[in-house]
């Protein structure tokens, strides 16, 4: 996995690319942890990102909550393999998506 | 029957994905099947990596086998007594606050199956699911 950010004003991009699994969600999360002070607007950028599991899910939520508290978050171009799994957890229905 | 047998740690998660997956290529399974497999294969390995063994570390074996139709696998470890079926599933309904991230894990798994058994046999845990192609 690899994350590329861009901050623009208090809107970060975050690009995933590759596959967000249990070996680096920590990782993840970690460098959101210490980029998201001042951030009003997150959106993460799934165009390459083809695989998500549990643990990514988990650094989503733990994104979805602190920016419920701070500003806004959003999901755009989402892939169908990841769109899958956010759908059967329910976490289509909890987060902004966009395609 | 082939069997891998390694030590349960989230740092092995690339083998035994490649265990199971390398097969599920050879036999010209759809992309879509071998996603949801390796999605499978992560969410039984890192249970058995979180909390098998806490705070120490033991070996897991998985066991593949297939017929014309379907492979069956199995994960085998000596860890504490857990059957993850009966954890009971996460609430896909609930607002986000109210979200416990527990539990989605076996969810998946369930969602992406055939079917799914557990049973305790000789001090060890067995978790075999089969998936039809």
């Amino acid at each position: 996995m690899e994350i590329k950010k861009e901050l623009n004003g208090t809107t970060l991009t975050v690009q995933i690319i590759g596959r967000l699994d249990a070996s680096n969600a920590q990782e993840l999360t970690n460098e959101l942890n210490a980029s998201l002070d001042g951030v009003k607007d997150l959106i993460f950028d799934f165009a390459n990102l083809k695989y998500i599991a549990s643990a990514g899910l988990r650094a989503l939520l733990m994104a979805q909550k602190r920016m419920n508290k701070q500003g806004s978050m959003k999901l755009c171009h989402v892939d169908e393999t990841v769109m899958e799994v956010l759908e059967m957890t329910g976490f289509a229905d909890l987060m902004t998506i966009e395609n | 029957m082939e069997k891998l047998t390694i030590e349960a740690t989230v740092e092995n998660l690339a083998t035994v994905t490649e265990f199971i997956t390398s097969s599920l290529e050879e036999k010209n399974c759809s992309m879509k099947t071998i996603m949801q497999m390796e999605l499978v294969i992560e969410e039984i390995f890192v249970n058995v990596a979180s909390y098998a063994y806490r705070p120490n570390v033991g070996n897991v074996t998985i066991c593949k086998e297939f017929d014309n139709q379907s492979i069956t696998i199995s994960f085998i470890d000596s860890g504490v007594d857990y059957n993850p079926l009966e954890h009971e599933d996460p609430d896909t309904n609930a607002e986000i606050e109210d979200r416990d991230i527990g539990g989605l894990g076996i969810f998946l798994v369930k969602k992406n199956v055939d079917e799914i058994s557990y049973e305790r046999k000789d001090g060890q845990n067995i978790l075999t699911i089969k998936k039809n192609f």
